[in-house]
């Protein structure tokens, strides 16, 4: 089968014609990554909103007479979901898998372009769903971002009254589909569609990240929808899936005979695979950022790969230690502290092969840089809180405390988010053909670095000292301490500054868009094949009329020997220039 | 220090498993088939993680229901000639689906002899075969709301699930019968027109095929667990 040939499957490539055709309905991977980006970071703004409004309200109780319970927990509920889903999975998968894969893999686009185009448009669609919720009667659900069964369905909850949890679920199941056909789409141009020379082995980590993120994704996200199914039919048909009998003000409901805590099993069995789908890409991306921004081959390459498959295997067996407080058989305790124990094996492989790539090498203290760095400090700590809240006996107590909100948001939440951040900063030349401006970057980098530590340090303690999460007031306590009232204002305070520092980022985006220096082809100088298109930045089809060939790794910095400190991939040996 | 993939392992692999190694160390694609084939299958993948977490769910809510589960074999008899008859109307239903699976497989092979006309035709008898199931089970769903009496919140017999889990599975598995239907249609036509004797390939039907072979061993799933148990 003639691979090189654009009309390859029968089917003549995209072309298209007129604007809307090039910018709105387009098939091409690299608009739609865009059109993932700029939605995702949109979605992504109003949960960061959303946070704030939570922090005032912990930081300064009832200043804002318009926060009141209710309204609490929604914004809790929602800026979870949208976190989670709306922004990291689309951003990471939507948006940096639709730019690199065909681009890292040195192929035209992705497999089923059409299909492609589907995806990110469901996934508009989910968005706008979500967004809905805000504007129906009693506003979006706020049964926390779990959606656990029965209170998520029953009135009462805050916003439990209107279409909210509808809404919620009918979004989520809309996002599912829009993700399988995204991902079919990822897996197949990874499996099927490289370039010549491009062996599973000198694929670049990222691509490896995100293909396994993907596999993930499509295992996990059918629980979730399965779960939303049952939910939906629960609220709309009264059937009774998860509901117990339930006495509500004295009298009993509709409902009876059902199992709350398969609703738990069928979440997390997305949830924990879910929080890998999030984590594996940000590794990919340290793992390139770090490689090329130290100048050195990463280390251990093989063993990346392999740690990478190991995770994604066990992630699937680990579930249940979001349930040790469930009411689960002991014993299931046991067997998933274990395998969650065990996860932590590849995750130390990981980490030490990116600081042994560190090790003697030539850092640049660049922004993405400098984001990596922060990325392995933050991910540590917050891999090292997760060995106490996997095992059974020490999560019984901290079970539902601040401590779990500073692992969760240490671990899953400000890691991938500096790895996306580095992401942003490392490939905007590619995406613009100019630079982003390195002082804005640095001053946006040290406040957001420092400042989320800031924020989330603290909440360790307060969690040691046993202060329920998603409390909307804990006023009415004798066992919290004045410490905690004032450690939440300090924490506010710097959730505000942090907050605000992003629109640095965004200004630097605008801006530098027509105002950037203007990148060179290869400004980072990297190996990898998306540098080394012929137009920067890649035009339609990416690569004009000859396919790239790829004779080597995707590593290949400081070869004795060579005149350039590093080797792209399309270079065969005997065109290496010598020193 | 390039990452060296030529290094010969060959001798250390034993013969049957040769193959993998080369696909999978191979360059280009991983796959010897077309991608929509290749995509197929790992829909499918993803599709059997769906049906299973219907499947794993309705098991575990039957285990830990307080009330009896409905007794199946009364539930779902016909009545004919004065008798009870249990599982007729399914056992029909899963032969017929079968043997669509059967005219299915012949079409595919007469696909790749280039049979256009018997090709399409098989097609469209495997499309009937589909239609003729999803029909019946529209006749087992009204027996069982308007004669039976039973609904998705609740039903005379005993435990109130068993009527939201039956008709959210086998109507997840209609679903996609009534998809395959369509799907085959749209294959059948395509045949028909020759496009797949311009290509010079019929590989399409085969994973038009996949698709419902797959949507077949579902039903045998089904079939098992709630006709059966």
């Amino acid at each position: 089968m003639d691979q090189n040939s654009a009309t390859y499957e029968g089917q003549k490539m995209y072309d298209p014609k007129g604007w809307w055709d090039t910018y709105v309905f387009s098939q091409d991977h690299k608009v739609i990554a865009l059109q993932y980006v700029c939605v995702a970071l949109a979605i992504g703004l109003t949960g960061m909103f959303l946070s704030l409004l939570m922090r005032m309200q912990l930081g300064f109780p009832g200043l804002f007479e318009s926060i009141d319970a209710g309204s609490y927990y929604q914004d809790v509920t929602m800026h979870g979901m949208i976190m989670v889903i709306y922004l990291l999975t689309a951003l990471f998968l939507g948006g940096f898998g639709n730019y690199l894969i065909p681009l890292m893999l040195g192929c035209r686009d992705m497999a089923f372009p059409f299909v492609n185009m589907l995806s990110f448009w469901m996934y508009f669609l989910s968005v706008i769903i979500l967004v809905a919720s805000f504007f129906v009667e009693s506003g979006p659900t706020g049964a926390g971002w779990t959606l656990y069964p029965p209170q998520s369905i029953l009135e009462g909850t805050p916003g439990g009254d209107g279409a909210g949890i509808i809404l919620m679920l009918a979004s989520l199941a809309v996002f599912i589909i829009a993700f399988t056909m995204g991902g079919l789409n990822y897996i197949t141009t990874v499996l099927q569609s490289r370039a010549k020379g491009m062996t599973l082995m000198r694929m670049p980590l990222i691509i490896w990240c995100i293909f396994l993120a993907t596999f993930l994704g499509l295992l996990a996200f059918p629980a979730l929808l399965v779960g939303a199914i049952m939910l939906i039919f629960d609220r709309v048909l009264e059937t009774s899936f998860f509901m117990p009998e339930i006495f509500k003000g004295g009298e009993v409901l509709d409902y009876g005979g059902g199992s709350p805590v398969l609703f738990q099993h069928l979440f997390w069995f997305f949830g924990h695979p879910e929080v890998y789908i999030i984590a594996l890409p940000a590794f990919g991306i340290i793992s390139e950022l770090i490689s090329v921004h130290a100048r050195k081959n990463i280390f251990g390459y093989n063993m990346m790969v392999w740690a990478l498959i190991a995770i994604a295997g066990i992630a699937f067996i680990v579930w249940a230690h979001h349930m040790y407080v469930a009411g689960m058989n002991p014993y299931l305790g046991f067997f998933f502290a274990t395998t969650t124990l065990i996860i932590a094996v590849p995750t130390a492989i990981k980490v030490y092969n990116w600081v042994l790539t560190l090790w003697n090498a030539n850092i640049k203290m660049t922004v993405p840089m400098l984001y990596c760095l922060a990325f392995l400090v933050t991910f540590l700590n917050g891999g090292l809180t997760g060995l106490f809240l996997g095992n059974v006996a020490v999560d019984v107590p901290l079970s539902d405390t601040y401590f779990v909100v500073g692992h969760f948001h240490m671990v899953m939440a400000v890691s991938p988010v500096l790895a996306l951040y580095g992401g942003l900063y490392h490939w905007y030349p590619s995406v613009t053909g100019r630079m982003l401006n390195d002082t804005l970057g640095k001053i946006h980098f040290w406040i957001t670095f420092i400042g989320t530590y800031l924020i989330y340090f603290p909440m360790h303690y307060i969690g040691f000292l046993g202060v329920p999460r998603r409390y909307y007031s804990n006023e009415q306590y004798d066992f919290i301490p004045q410490s905690v009232a004032d450690l939440n204002q300090f924490i506010t305070i710097c959730a505000l500054i942090v907050g605000l520092a992003q629109f640095i980022l965004l200004y630097n985006f605008i801006v530098s868009l027509k105002k950037g220096a203007i990148a060179s082809k290869n400004p980072w100088g990297a190996c990898t094949l998306e540098w080394q298109a012929l137009e920067s930045p890649p035009g339609h089809g990416n690569w004009g009329e000859q396919l790239p060939v790829v004779y080597r790794w995707p590593y290949e910095y400081g070869l004795p020997g060579a005149k350039e400190d590093f080797i792209p991939q399309n270079v065969p040996d005997e065109q290496i220039v010598k020193a | 220090m390039s990452n060296n993939q030529t290094v010969s392992f060959e001798h250390s692999i034993p013969d049957n498993l040769k193959g993998l190694v080369a696909d999978w160390s191979s360059d280009v694609q991983t796959f010897r088939v077309r991608w929509s084939k290749a995509m197929m299958w790992i829909f499918l993948v993803s599709d059997t993680f769906i049906f299973g977490s219907f499947l794993c769910a309705y098991m575990a809510v039957r285990l830990t229901t307080i009330e009896p589960w409905p007794p199946t074999s009364e539930v779902f008899a016909l009545h004919v000639g004065g008798a009870d008859v249990p599982l007729l109307l399914i056992a029909i239903m899963t032969f017929i689906l079968i043997s669509s699976s059967g005219t299915m497989a012949m079409a595919v092979t007469s696909g790749y002899k280039k049979e256009r006309k018997k090709t399409a035709f098989l097609i469209l008898l495997t499309a009937l075969g589909g239609l003729a199931f999803v029909g019946m089970q529209m006749f087992e769903w009204s027996k069982l709301i308007f004669e039976e009496g039973i609904r998705p919140w609740g039903n005379p017999f005993g435990a109130a699930q068993f009527g939201g889990f039956f008709f959210m599975i086998t109507g997840f598995h209609g679903l996609h019968v009534s998809i395959g239907v369509v799907y085959l249609c749209i294959v059948a036509k395509r045949v028909w027109e020759g496009r797949y004797d311009r290509l010079n390939d019929y590989q399409m039907v085969e994973v038009a095929g996949l698709y419902w072979h797959f949507v077949d061993l579902v039903w045998i799933f089904i079939f098992a667990f709630f006709y059966l148990w």
